[in-house]
């Protein structure tokens, strides 16, 4: 076998003394914070999140902890936010902290008096997002039709940005336009958007909070619109960030939705025994285990190279499409064996398939990651 | 020993020189892909001398006592040694019963009279070891095993059959369960565990013909045979409790193995590479979008496998469930392995039909043999169903059957 083609992958992983202490500090925080009953108690609410929760978040500083130094973050990277974005996503809590990251990853590429003038407040708290899909459902963020054009100090929007997570708690988003055929990012404001422009959609997940956002007459000064360069970096790390936090939370997803069908599978008779005695439903559970232990695997390496500066990206999508395949299994087969109390509103299993499902459908399913790792690696 | 990244850099490229340097031709002859399928012996004979000159060179047993015939060094190298190996696809090493699993059973809990005579024989690949576990009506439910064991003088007599015994033929040794005490309160309590000479009056060893019509593994008959009372390990009644932790050495979930490999090396890009050249409807298999994706899959669970590697020597990572990765990485690889030879005979279109032996078949014939050959792993050592409920009740706490 000729040596030429071989698919070699690193296998590193590292994971810091300050990651470990972070992961239990999370892991307790979410595990008494957003117990079940909880989580579904914010279904229903409008923000969907709790903003003392959020507060206290902000106060523990993980929302500074990709932020650098010099702007008041702790400059830990984002190999520390996957330790907080884990736990949650296994106690399936929904606060703005994702969309927050990916919007601070996104700012990072652009100028300076962007980033002095914003990121600061993002460590105390305020809350950013990003715009960048449209209705068309493509993943690849090459070609928007929404628009940015400059007219002397003022860049004008048009168009529409479909399954904006957060924008009407979010304090800033960036948007993705397309200037003169290219792609570009636009710091905008959500001051500066016309009332009625954000629209609720009702996506799969009930927990999350998910917008349209019509453009239509939205104006921002001319230097909001990141430079040509800048964007092309930006998009890049919002995506990696993506696909790091997502793994991770979903990581933390199926964890739960295991202990969830585990307890129920030591509970529940059939027949006179314990369902969980029967291999039927043994066997796929540890087939969810197994899917745990590969995806975790997946996430804390692919964190390992982003926080060193490595080229990440096979890792990445390798950790995304894994996971998000994984979690889906998980959610379905714990559907499948909460029997006929599976069927139901009231079952736990459904939320943690909704939230697979809305997991796989953001920033590139597995087969989409697939495909590109495909033109990567073989 | 404090150990450098330095001092491992340069420890690897030495190795990998010496691999280079000492990797043995390809004999005219198929060779087998794992210990368990050790048939001819031309196949052992080539086998054997490519484990002395390991041994030799000091690149097995490495981090065993010195006093026995180990290197006294820290694990890490023999790690590094064994990462290489792959890499570089080396013969594996044939003995891998005495290294793996009753060499670092002895070094647990042997008597220094047991360390000192068998430790270095399993190195040196002069003790062959064989494992007398499964019998012709008990093999998953290992504990109901009837062997009869009896005391008699500074003798054991044995009577019974012992079958799917890899390396029968070649051993000097068998790590033996038989049943001492038939009246024991419960059955486990019956079993004792023997460091069994083969070479035996009343033992005697008959070939069994493998699937793929080679011959590998055998039954051994026991039939008034004698061994001496010392070939008793522990004491009477312990055997299931040393048979479990033989299993662990076995499964991979503890430490302590020797090194080397057990089974030919391969993986994925192997079958890229098999993609590259077979056509599957006309064109070259890799540029079909369907065979990509699932190459890629088969990439993602090795590389997962891997990380979990990674993953396992970070205990804060682990320590929900600590047992989790060493405990199933037996049932993740081994059917891994049969999944992506199933997938490289489906890769070769018509041509898949072929087999060992005819002029045309791929690679001659060797994607169909593995396929065949991958079942010994998914069978042998606890099929992957008895490890699936191993892992259920043990790691995630489920009931029992
Ligand atoms: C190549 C090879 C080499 C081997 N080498 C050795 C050796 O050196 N020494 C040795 O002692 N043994 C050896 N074995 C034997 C091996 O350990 C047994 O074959 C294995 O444990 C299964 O036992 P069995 O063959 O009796 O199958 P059975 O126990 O009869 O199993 C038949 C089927 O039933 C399934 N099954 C059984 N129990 C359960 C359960 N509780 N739940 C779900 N499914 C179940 C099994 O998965 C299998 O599919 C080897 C086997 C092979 C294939």
């Amino acid at each position: 076998m000729s040596d030429r083609s071989a698919v070699k992958l690193s296998s590193q992983m590292a994971f810091s003394e300050e990651q470990s202490m972070l992961l239990d500090t999370a892991t307790e925080f979410f595990r008494s914070k957003s117990a079940l009953p909880v989580v579904r108690e914010l279904l229903t609410d409008e923000a969907g999140y709790d903003a003392g929760q959020w507060q206290e978040m902000v106060d523990l500083g993980w929302l500074g902890l990709a932020v650098p130094e010099e702007y008041g973050g702790s400059e830990l990277g984002l190999g520390a936010a996957v330790t907080i974005a884990e736990p949650m996503g296994r106690h399936l809590s929904a606060t703005p902290f994702l969309s927050t990251q990916l919007f601070v990853q996104g700012l990072l590429a652009a100028d300076e008096n962007l980033k002095s003038e914003l990121l600061a407040g993002v460590v105390g708290g305020a809350v950013g997002g990003v715009a960048l899909f449209e209705s068309n459902g493509n993943w690849h963020l090459d070609s928007p039709s929404a628009q940015v054009q400059i007219s002397g100090a003022q860049a004008l929007l048009s168009g529409t940005k479909t399954l904006v997570l957060d924008a009407a708690s979010a304090d800033y988003l960036l948007v993705l336009a397309a200037l003169d055929g290219e792609p570009r990012l636009v710091v905008l404001p959500t001051s500066a958007i016309p009332s009625g422009a954000i629209q609720r959609e009702t996506v799969i997940d009930e927990t999350r909070r998910s917008f349209q956002l019509d453009l239509t007459r939205v104006e921002v000064p001319a230097n909001h619109v990141l430079s040509a360069a800048q964007s092309t970096q930006a998009l890049a790390k919002i995506s990696e960030a993506a696909w790091l936090l997502l793994s991770a939370e979903s990581a933390g997803g199926i964890a739960g939705v295991l202990d969830l069908l585990v307890e129920y599978l030591n509970t529940r008779l059939a027949f006179g025994r314990k369902i969980g005695s029967y291999q039927g439903l043994k066997h796929p559970t540890v087939d969810i285990l197994i899917g745990l232990e590969r995806s975790r695997s997946h996430l804390y390496h692919a964190a390992t190279l982003v926080d060193a500066g490595e080229s990440a990206q096979t890792a990445l999508r390798m950790a995304k499409a894994e996971s998000s395949d994984s979690f889906a299994f998980a959610g379905d087969r714990a559907i499948q064996f909460h029997g006929g109390f599976g069927f139901t509103y009231d079952c736990d299993a459904q939320l943690f398939l909704r939230r697979a499902l809305w997991t796989q459908a953001s920033f590139g399913d597995s087969a989409h990651h697939r495909k590109r790792l495909a033109s990567l690696l073989l | 020993m404090a150990e450098s990244a330095v001092d491992l850099t340069e420890f690897r490229a030495e190795v990998v020189a010496w691999l280079r340097a000492n990797k043995p031709a390809k004999p005219d002859f198929l060779l087998p892909e794992t210990f368990m399928e050790v048939g001819t012996d031309s196949q052992f004979q080539y086998l054997k001398e490519w484990q002395q000159s390991v041994y030799e060179a000091g690149y097995l047993g490495m981090a065993w006592p010195k006093e026995y015939g180990g290197g006294g060094m820290p694990q890490a190298y023999q790690d590094v040694v064994n990462a290489e190996m792959s890499r570089e696809s080396v013969p594996f090493v044939p003995n891998t019963i005495g290294l793996n699993w009753a060499g670092p059973l002895i070094l647990a809990i042997g008597t220094e009279a047991e360390k000192q005579k068998y430790i270095r024989g399993i190195l040196s690949a002069d003790d062959i070891w064989c494992q007398g576990f499964s019998e012709p009506d008990n093999g998953s439910d290992l504990a109901a095993a009837t062997t009869r064991a009896v005391k008699d003088g500074d003798e054991y007599v044995l009577n019974g059959s012992k079958i799917w015994t890899s390396l029968g033929t070649y051993a000097k040794y068998m790590i033996l369960l038989a049943r001492t005490n038939p009246e024991a309160e419960n059955r486990y309590a019956g079993l004792s565990y023997f460091l069994a000479p083969m070479n035996s009056p009343g033992v005697d060893v008959q070939p069994i013909r493998k699937l793929t019509g080679e011959y590998g593994f055998t039954q051994t008959f026991f039939t008034d045979a004698r061994i001496p009372a010392s070939s008793l390990m522990g004491n009477e009644g312990e055997g299931w409790k040393i048979a479990m932790q033989t299993l662990t050495f076995e499964r991979g979930a503890t430490g302590g193995q020797a090194g080397g490999l057990s089974m030919h090396a391969m993986s994925v890009s192997d079958v890229v590479e098999l993609a590259r050249t077979t056509m599957l409807d006309g064109q070259p298999a890799i540029e079909d979008p369907l065979i990509r994706d699932q190459l890629v899959q088969f990439l993602l669970e090795e590389q997962g496998d891997r990380l979990c590697n990674s993953r396992a020597k970070i205990s804060q990572l682990t320590s929900e469930r600590p047992t989790a990765i060493p405990m199933s990485s037996k049932l993740r690889g081994t059917e891994h392995r049969r999944r992506l030879c199933q997938f490289a005979v489906k890769l070769q279109g018509a041509n898949a039909a072929r087999w060992v032996g005819d002029r045309q078949a791929i690679a001659g014939g060797m994607w169909q043999r593995s396929y065949f050959n991958s079942f010994s792993a998914t069978i042998g050592g606890g099929t992957s169903q008895v490890q699936a409920n191993i892992v259920g009740e043990r790691v995630l706490g489920l009931p029992k059957d």
